[in-house]
């Protein structure tokens, strides 16, 4: 006998848990299908998770959920080949307030789940989606696994940035080299209280750190305090890499064994090396978001705003607007067709997911065809500094001079000039 | 029975070894899918590309897990058991030439930290 539900959501992350938790809390029978051991078990991100739109799907889920640290300040690191510029923003009011938390995928995730669980919603661990099912009128009335049929009303697809499934049913052709970042992870352990001193941070407090500069390619590091372990790494555009023929691997050492970052990792043990990508094209590359019979969220969407380091909120309130939608179909009516699931694309129009990734939607491809601004700017950064610092028995005239003739040769004022306008015009 | 003297006069200075790839991915919990879910399509695509690419080829470099070795003039060997299933070899193949899959039944890489 083949099973069957109302709602089937593909993948346990943060999207498919907040879908199921939706679904469920509305009354609908509802399944999530992970091809994971346990939810959480495939999934990897950098990283912290933003409190408020957490809360939206749990409300006081720092009560039970197992986060890691409270954010209390933002790090940016601007490095060049044996120097860096470091901007700070400490900040008692993000822990007033609660703005973010770091955690490990494989446990928060595992969490989450089990709230779609308590919500009602049956989890099925284990078994992988490999295809859509359709009815004779072509609408998705389920999904295909390695264990079997399973039928369903609508299926929300969850399943992350390779988005087999979606692209199995049609809905787009695959990703472009240009608008996905490859990233590599590690994470090490290090005692609690080392990671307090060597952070300057006290009890469940946190840092959160990104590095950019100091190489051809364009890419985006970063380094999270965890309660006893660290994670670090460091993501880049794949077609940058190739361009350059940059291991992710390699680009990840050169990070570990720069001087300014080195001294961090000391005395840590290695626990963990995995990867994964990120969908960062943003609103123009988004593929369309329902058919007749499913919806698509969370990175599988390509809903990530990579300008802020979002994704995992961007997921979880598009799951939850899936499941708000499928739950508005069965009110009027139990009628999935597309033109019955259209009010999902409404839903995230109207929310900062859509109208975020609208607003910056230049800024991705400005930035990578503009290669100066993590480039160029880091390492000018650092030179003038150090111009600007050193004494050396010349008068400072001298110096003020060098430092100007650095930055007209190097991109001149009317390229400084121009940049400033295009990041401005762009990103505001 | 013979017993062998070890030399102990001429040791290299200590240095700073690197953990290689391979050597991070025995941290990892793995369970097998016997049957590959990484194949190359056509082996023959690789070669082309190897003339035009060089080598390493696109999906050698982009794999954080070494699942593509060279052989060389020869094909595109796949240690799919190495496989982290993050998907980049897939998008970045100029040929469309691997049929990527997940492992089956909850297998291949499970995550401890994440």
């Amino acid at each position: 006998m083949v099973e069957k539900y109302e709602v089937l959501v593909v993948g346990a992350g943060p999207a498919g848990a907040a879908a199921a938790i939706t679904t469920a809390k509305g009354g609908m029978s509802s399944v999530v299908i992970e091809r994971g051991d346990f939810a959480g078990s495939k999934n990897m991100f950098g990283g912290i998770v933003f409190t408020k739109p957490t809360a939206q799907i749990i409300p006081e889920f720092w009560k039970t959920a197992p986060i890691e640290r409270r954010v209390v300040e933002y790090q940016y690191w601007l490095l060049s080949s044996e120097s860096h510029v470091q901007i700070n923003h400490r900040n008692q009011r993000f822990l007033k307030d609660f703005n973010s938390f770091t955690a490990l995928r494989a446990r928060f995730d595992k969490w989450f789940a089990q709230q779609a669980e308590a919500a009602g919603a049956l989890l099925l661990t284990r078994t992988t989606v490999t295809g859509v099912l359709r009815d004779s009128t072509g609408k998705i009335n389920g999904v295909s696994t390695d264990r079997g049929d399973i039928l369903a009303d609508v299926v929300i697809a969850c399943d992350g940035v390779n988005s087999l499934v979606s692209k199995g049913a049609g809905l787009h052709e695959e990703w472009n080299p240009e608008d996905i970042a490859v990233t590599v992870k590690e994470t090490y352990a290090l005692p609690k209280d080392k990671i307090e001193e060597r952070f300057n941070i006290r009890g469940d407090e946190g840092v959160a750190v990104q590095f950019y500069g100091g190489r051809n390619e364009e890419y985006a590091g970063f380094m999270y305090t965890n309660k006893d372990t660290i994670s670090f790494g460091v993501g880049a555009i794949m077609s940058d890499l190739a361009a350059f023929k940059t291991r992710p691997q390699d680009l990840l050492e050169w990070m570990k064994s720069h001087p300014s970052i080195r001294p961090l990792l000391d005395g840590t043990t290695l626990r963990e090396y995995t990867a994964h990508l990120i969908p960062e094209g943003g609103y123009d590359r988004i593929p369309p978001l329902f058919t007749d019979g499913m919806m698509v969220a969370g990175d599988a969407a390509g809903l990530v705003n990579a300008l802020n380091f979002e994704g995992t909120n961007f997921a979880m309130i598009s799951g939850k607007f899936a499941g708000q939608t499928a739950i508005d179909a069965k009110k009027s009516g139990g009628v999935y067709t597309s033109d019955r699931l259209s009010g999902y694309r409404t839903y995230l129009e109207n929310s900062f997911v859509l109208q975020d990734l609208k607003k910056f939607r230049q800024v991705p491809r400005y930035i990578a065809t503009h290669k100066q601004f993590l480039t160029l700017y880091p390492e000018l950064m650092n030179s003038v500094l150090y111009k600007f610092l050193e004494v050396d028995g010349r008068p400072k005239e001298e110096h003020l001079r060098e430092i100007k003739d650095e930055l007209y040769t190097k991109r001149g004022r009317l390229g400084i000039l121009r940049d400033l306008y295009g990041i401005y015009r762009r990103a505001t | 029975m013979s017993t062998q003297t070890v030399s102990t006069t001429t040791q290299p200075p200590a240095k700073e070894t690197k953990v290689t790839v391979e050597e991070k991915l025995y941290l990892a919990k793995y369970k097998l899918d016997e049957r590959p879910h990484l194949l190359i399509i056509d082996q023959d695509i690789c070669q082309k590309c190897a003339a035009i690419n060089g080598s390493p080829q696109p999906c050698m470099i982009l794999c954080p897990a070494d699942v593509f070795k060279w052989e060389e003039g020869k094909r595109n060997i796949v240690s799919y058991d190495n496989c982290v299933e993050c998907g980049a070899c897939r998008i970045i193949c100029p040929y469309s030439n691997i049929e990527w899959k997940y492992p089956r039944w909850g297998r291949g890489l499970s995550h401890r930290y994440g």
